[in-house]
């Protein structure tokens, strides 16, 4: 590889292109043919009730699962064993037995960020979720909503291309979710592509400019938020947007 | 019933008094032990934890010969390491047959599989909850291994100390590659072995008492090591 390739810019991770892509467990198919086109800067909701295999699609985007028919091509793939451009937040993070700092640090390390830049940065990322006053707390003491935040300001200090988060907020009161919210605002309006699957159609309204609606494994369909919770198009999102509490 | 409360009374005189044959006796197994320990971590730990995360033809044979390996007898060990190093052996050159050394050997290769297996066990379960987070993090199964061995380092301990009671009070193997020598490779174990038969009950009684009581203090001592890291750490 010349000097010359290496100082290009690397190539956009996005688009990403899922193709009738299927997962299969056993003869049970979780995932049912769905594709999708990923473009960037999209703020993208999935929504559908539990069990409809949102949090596998997230995985199988992510890469922790591969499909079992389908393809899911990113734009530039990413180099193996390197350093990560996307990122996710879990449904319930796991954070390492160390401090809150040491947590954001290890995640800097793996990103391949110098030692000596890794402790501003994990300082900046805390005080972004407001955790700048636990940041030598171990993490695995921390509160729910705390461990939540933190795991946020892990990916907010890898500044990913793209990132899926998975009910960030599912545990939190309302103050921390709009704080949540706010940083991951701030993210996208700092560059980064944003996947999030939520129950909380309020936050689906603030946080998505398109929702998928995922319903027994298939994807039902692709709406403009704004379109989507006057006028969903398929009957099963009509029946879900009835159920699910309006906040 | 005399005769045992006076070896009773004549053994913590001896402790008491820190009788120096007795002391030498305790040191040298700690040395022993404690070496053995520390190989055995350096091998057994990253083994184990390495085992855990990979996947590979023959896993899980390795997971149970690894399993069973934890109840090999430890006079089979001497009696290998024994054969390897006499002087007909194959290391029988070394000159170590009979030496503190021989011991830390046989001692060595009798705990590494416990090590090796009970961390296996730690960071397989412990690898069932972290494997998408550090993957997500972009974590190689390479890096996974010593990352997981330090985030369960307060279970670990007591995993260590396990394998240190083990080796402490062991003596089929230190009793066949030692040999007892007085002065030179005699340790609790094979002193207690051998004095009972001899009826220097004192020295005998006492030396128990000793290894009772580290026993009993290290197993404490990982009790409240795991007590306050669970507190602290979570
Ligand atoms: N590894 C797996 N093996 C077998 N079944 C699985 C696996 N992962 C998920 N499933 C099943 O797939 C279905 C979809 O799971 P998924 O976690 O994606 O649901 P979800 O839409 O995220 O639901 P929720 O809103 O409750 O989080 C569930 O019925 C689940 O039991
Ligand atoms: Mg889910």
């Amino acid at each position: 590889m010349t000097a010359g390739v290496d100082m290009r810019a690397p190539l956009s991770l996005l688009p990403l292109r899922l193709d009738q892509v299927v997962f299969e467990v056993g003869t049970r198919r979780i995932i049912d043919g769905v594709s999708l086109r990923l473009d960037p800067g999209a703020r993208i909701v999935i929504l559908g009730p539990n069990g409809a295999g949102k949090s596998v699609l997230l995985r199988l985007c992510h890469g922790l699962l591969a499909p079992t028919a389908g393809t899911i091509a990113w734009n530039a793939a990413e180099v193996a064993g390197g350093a990560r451009r996307q990122a996710m937040v879990f449904q319930r993070p796991v954070l390492l037995r160390r401090s809150a700092l040491g947590n954001v640090a290890y995640a800097l390390k793996l990103a391949g960020v110098p030692r000596e830049q890794r402790r501003e940065r994990a300082v900046e990322a805390l005080r972004k979720v407001g955790l700048e006053g636990q940041g030598r707390h171990s993490a695995r003491v921390l509160s729910g909503g705390e461990q939540q935040r933190l795991a946020l300001a892990r990916v907010w200090a890898l500044r990913p291309e793209v990132l899926f988060l998975d009910e960030p907020t599912a545990s939190l009161d309302p103050g921390a979710t709009h704080e949540i919210e706010n940083v991951i605002s701030a993210l996208h309006a700092a560059g980064t592509t944003t996947v999030m699957v939520t129950h909380n159609l309020g936050q689906a309204r603030r946080l998505g400019d398109d929702i998928l609606f995922l319903h027994q494994g298939r994807l039902l369909e692709r709406t403009p938020a704004d379109r989507f919770f006057k006028h969903p198009s398929s009957s099963e999102a009509a029946t879900f947007l009835e159920g699910e509490l309006p906040w | 019933m005399n005769s045992v409360a006076d070896a009773a009374g004549a053994a913590f005189g001896l402790i008491v008094v820190a009788d120096p044959k007795l002391v030498g006796i305790v040191l040298l197994s700690l040395r022993v032990s404690v070496t053995a320990v520390l190989i055995g971590c350096v091998v057994g730990l990253p083994l184990g934890a390495a085992i855990a995360v990979n996947e590979f033809r023959g896993r899980r044979a390795l997971i149970v010969i690894l399993n069973s390996l934890m109840g090999l007898p430890s006079v089979v060990v001497g009696l290998v390491v024994y054969l390897l190093l006499s002087r007909a052996g194959p290391l029988g050159a070394l000159g170590i047959l009979f030496t503190p050394t021989a011991m830390v050997i046989a001692q060595s290769i009798l705990i590494t599989p416990t090590l090796a297996a009970l961390s296996r066990q730690v960071v397989g379960d412990a690898w069932q909850e972290y494997r998408e987070q550090l993957r997500s993090l972009g974590e190689t199964r390479l890096g996974a291994a010593p990352t997981l061995l330090w985030d369960l380092r307060f279970s670990l301990v007591t995993i260590v100390l396990a394998g240190f009671g083990r080796a402490a009070s062991e003596v089929g193997a230190v009793m066949i590659v030692g040999g007892n020598i007085d002065g030179v490779t005699r340790v609790m174990t094979t002193t207690i072995a051998l004095e009972t038969s001899k009826g220097d009950l004192p020295l005998a009684l006492g030396l128990g008492f000793i290894l009772l009581f580290i026993v009993l203090a290290l197993n404490a001592c990982a009790y409240v090591i795991k007590e306050t890291a669970q507190r602290r750490y979570g």
